[in-house]
């Protein structure tokens, strides 16, 4: 059988692009070698489309649109790079930095170069910009959640819930900047629905959620991304056969990711394949200790 | 979905009482004996539009949402407590945390028409004297500034302003369309709706049928009041034309866009014709499901809603055989809970079905996929009046009123720095001075300095508009707009940098947060305002960041509340009404 796909044509940037029906601007940009920053989408996560910093202009249309889940239309033309996009995109990173902790994605620091973004001018005067200003949560030996560094992508809420894990153990609460991931009543992670699959710590894109472990590396100034590896294994718990894959720095498992082009896990995982390793290294103190 | 996990926390006595009440039985998980029924996912996401009148119920009966309270809702209702959580907190009226008093929470507005009207002496007088006072954005009834608006507890809300007789200027005015029977008829009853000419319009839409119903509505020209002024006709058809799932008509009575009130006057003041005209869009769209989202502030409203459609349902102008019609038809009634973008259509949708009120991107749009995910007509009230009034005087009258372009009547909120504020309807094309004089003109000392047009999210306008004939044509050629009809005057005697920081500070307290440019742009905005007033000028620094913040947030911002919430702002600065932020010529 032969599966017939509908092509759509569009214009990107005086270019001609033809994609699948269905397919998203974001993607359709990816194939004509266009870079657009994404934060809030993943491919593993329906779009939610809050983030704005993959916009684009489409002709005909008064605001811009999130090109990660607009679907490509038949003659549609898009601009990528004009100045009314370089803006949006430049403001929506130099917003985030001037109220959150960036210090740990990396990427956003590429765009925000990329888009001269400029946090600071928010803070030079006698009156301080507000900030997320939370301090982490440390709450058992597994992760941490350093809200200070969220920057309210909904990933997590996302992978938590309908998406992948259906535990609906965290929720976006409050309203407008007092807006924060929480349990009802910001109850203790163990104390909650949570499962402990990890899912928010795979798709968080700053560091908001992490390993405790690479939580107290980092901590001690001893994370270091150069001197780590990445091996990619099987987990040997049950008979699903999630992909696994452990980050190691001085042969010590450090985190434990899956790929979330897996088609088995589309990068989620379980309790015991995101925790349970320690029996790989029975020297180290027990997570649950 | 897997099972939920609920904390240990209980609901004492009266908590499940009033929940249990609110749900009227209507419960996902029922405990019979030992046994434990729980029913489907499809019926546990068909009750989920439960849970903002079950949080309702818990607050008024505490004063706040306990854990044991919510966990209550949750397991009634099979929604995960994070979640319902989430939905507590983004409203104003709701409280998580036990309050440090028992009793009533005094509200006290603090927007522009009360903020110049002394809310900050009242709210000191209230506090002096012991009162739960909460700062409030604006309450709807700015022509009674300072508003007040008295949340109970274990006991019903009410607004002290609402046993005052009705100031109504224009009652016994014979070119009165919308508003003719404000005043005459008794808002109660039935019998004295139908002895005012109450239900003539929804047997002529009975007698020509629900196409030419939807022909007349779109030969009439009308177009929407709510703000955005979309045709009413092309909506009506576009849901009339959906087939094969339910579909729902919606009257929007959110009504909180500062300076806003006129929603208000006709629910309270002649209930039944809001019922009638949702009826007749029921009837022209093919709907057998009519809702009303009323903000949570109008008690008064509410209760003479509810009251008339307990009689309709009672003579049978709701329900199987709606008024003759042959169809189905019934009304629902909801009340939000203070949340400004509750207003923006999809975001309405979200808080009646029990999520958070985030708007949604669109496309797809309503009238495809709207409340539910089904075809839906959304209208705000004055805009279904009108078509009351279309089906009595026929569409060609109903253009011989107003403009071409603008046909028919509007209705303005008056307040501010006026003599008479109040509703006042007039036709398009009557001039801004022209409604000044109506109101008994200006207040106060000082000279004509600016005029606030269609609330926080419409512009400025300076006196050289005062000859501006008051259509959408106008306005718009203008760079200004109607809005919800909002028209707030301001004199030279009152600081505009402290009304410039409270409408920041209302659009900051009121972006849900959903998206950066208008969650981090409206504190950033508020950040510069505040600036401004504490050191009497914009640098040209500062201005450039005011432009860039207001250019993210029109362009980037999912849904209205972001493209305009720098339009009020933009608009003073480009009137001169901001020291020291004067435009070097060439730049707009
Ligand atoms: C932030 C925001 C608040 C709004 N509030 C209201 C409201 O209170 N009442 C209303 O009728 N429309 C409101 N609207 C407009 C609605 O989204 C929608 O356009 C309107 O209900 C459609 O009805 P109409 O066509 O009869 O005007 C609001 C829009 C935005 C963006
Ligand atoms: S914690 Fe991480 S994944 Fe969750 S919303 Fe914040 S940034 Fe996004
Ligand atoms: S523009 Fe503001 S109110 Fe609208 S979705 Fe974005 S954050 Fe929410
Ligand atoms: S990545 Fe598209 S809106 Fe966030
Ligand atoms: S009630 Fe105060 S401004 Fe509207």
């Amino acid at each position: 059988m032969t599966i017939l796909e509908t092509k759509v044509a569009l214009r990107i940037n005086g270019e001609a692009v033809e994609v699948p029906a269905g397919t998203s601007i974001h993607k359709a940009c990816e194939s004509a070698g266009i870079d657009t920053p994404t934060l809030c989408w993943a491919e593993n996560l329906t779009p939610v489309n809050v983030c704005r910093v993959c916009v684009v202009e489409v002709e005909g249309s008064r605001a811009l649109v999130p090109s990660c889940a607009r679907p490509a239309e038949e003659g549609m033309v898009v601009e990528t790079d004009s100045e009314r996009v370089r803006h949006s995109r430049k403001m929506v990173l130099e917003f985030l930095g001037s109220g959150v902790n960036l210090e740990q994605a990396p990427e956003l620091h590429e765009w925000m170069q990329r888009y001269g973004a400029e946090p600071e001018r928010y803070d030079q005067y006698e009156m301080p910009a507000v900030r997320m200003g939370d301090a982490p949560k440390i709450q058992d030996n597994l992760f941490i959640r350093d809200y200070d560094q969220c920057v309210l992508c909904y990933k997590c809420v996302s992978a938590c819930g309908d998406d992948a894990q259906h535990s609906f153990a965290i929720a976006v609460s409050g309203r407008g900047f007092g807006a924060r991931i929480s349990t009802e009543y910001d109850t203790p992670l163990p104390d909650s629905a949570c499962v402990y699959c990890g899912n928010c710590i795979g798709v968080c894109p700053t560091g908001a959620i992490q390993f405790k472990t690479e939580f107290d590396l980092r901590a001690a100034d001893d994370w270091r991304p150069d001197d780590q590896d990445v091996t990619r294994t099987i987990c040997s718990y049950c008979g699903v056969g999630c992909n696994l894959e452990l980050h190691t720095q001085d042969e010590k498992i450090i985190k434990v990711t899956s790929p979330s082009d897996h088609s088995v896990t589309n990068g989620h995982l379980c309790i015991k394949g995101r925790f349970g390793w320690q029996y790989v290294q029975p020297d180290e103190p027990p997570l649950n200790a | 979905m897997a099972d939920l996990y609920i904390s240990e926390d209980t609901a004492d006595a009266a908590e499940i009482a009033a929940v249990d009440a609110a749900l009227g039985g209507r419960f996902v998980v029922l405990h019979e004996s030992e046994r434990l029924v729980r029913a489907g996912t499809a019926k546990r996401h068909g009750h989920r539009h439960l849970l903002l009148p079950a949080l309702h119920a818990l607050q008024n009966a505490k004063g706040w949402i306990s854990p044991g309270g919510l966990n209550h809702v949750c397991e009634a209702l099979q929604v995960p407590p994070a979640e319902a959580y989430g939905v507590a907190t983004f409203y104003e009226m709701f409280r998580v945390e036990e309050p440090g008093h028992a009793g009533d929470v005094t509200h006290v507005c603090v927007d522009a028409a009360c903020q110049i009207a002394g809310s900050a002496e009242k709210i000191a007088e209230l506090k002096a004297s012991g009162g739960n006072v909460h700062e409030s954005p604006c309450l709807g009834q700015c022509e009674k500034a300072p508003a007040i608006f008295v949340q109970g507890v274990a006991g019903p809300d009410s607004v002290p302003a609402d046993s005052e007789p009705l100031q109504f200027h224009q009652q016994g005015d014979s070119s009165l369309r919308l508003l003719k029977r404000i005043g005459v008829v008794d808002a109660t009853s039935l019998d004295s709706y139908r002895e005012q000419g109450g239900y003539e319009a929804m047997e002529a839409a009975v007698a020509m049928g629900a196409e030419a119903v939807c022909t007349a509505v779109a030969d009439s020209g009308l177009s929407g009041r709510g703000g955005a002024a979309f045709p009413t006709g092309i909506k009506w058809r576009a849901v009339a034309a959906e087939q094969g799932r339910p579909k729902h008509v919606v009257a929007n009575c959110d009504e909180s866009e500062p300076g806003t009130f006129k929603d208000r006057f006709v629910m309270e003041n002649d209930p039944f014709s809001l019922i009638e005209a949702l009826t007749v869009a029921g009837f022209a769209t093919g709907a057998e499901n009519g809702w009303i989202y009323i903000r949570g502030e109008y008690p008064l409203a509410t209760a003479r809603l509810e009251n008339a459609i307990a009689q309709c349902r009672e003579a049978g102008l709701l329900g199987g055989n709606a008024a003759g019609s042959g169809h189905p038809f019934d009304i629902e009634l909801r009340r939000g809970a203070g949340a400004y973008i509750c207003g923006e259509e999809t975001a309405l949708f979200a808080s009646l079905e029990g999520f958070r009120g985030e708007p949604r991107s669109k496309p797809p749009f309503p009238t495809t996929h709207g409340l539910f995910q089904e075809p839906t007509a959304i209208n705000n009230p004055e805009t279904l009046l009108n078509a009351l009034d279309i089906l009595l005087i026929g569409a060609e009258e109903y253009r011989s009123r107003g403009t071409e372009r603008s046909p028919g009547t509007k209705l303005l909120c008056l307040s501010g720095q006026i003599a008479k504020p109040g509703v006042y309807e007039v036709e398009f094309g009557t001039t801004l001075d022209q409604v000044i004089d109506l109101a008994g003109g200006l207040t106060g000392n000082g000279e004509l300095a600016a005029i606030l047009m269609g609330g926080a999210a419409g512009s400025f306008v300076g006196p050289d508009a005062l000859d501006m004939p008051l259509t959408l044509e106008d306005t718009r050629e203008r760079e200004t707009t109607l809005g919800s009809g909002v028209i707030m005057p301001f004199t030279t005697e009152i600081d505009m940098v402290d009304v410039l920081v409270r409408i920041s500070a209302f659009f900051r307290n009121e972006s849900c947060g959903q998206c950066v440019p208008c969650r981090v742009g409206t504190v950033r905005q508020n950040e510069t305002m505040v600036q401004l007033q504490r050191t009497g000028s914009l640098t040209s620094e500062r201005l450039a960041l005011v432009d860039d913040i207001a250019q993210v947030m029109v362009d980037a911002s999912i849904c209205g509340l972001g493209h305009t919430a720098a339009s009020a702002i933009n608009s003073a600065i480009a009137l001169g009404l901001v020291p020291g932020a004067a435009r070097g010529s060439g730049e707009s």
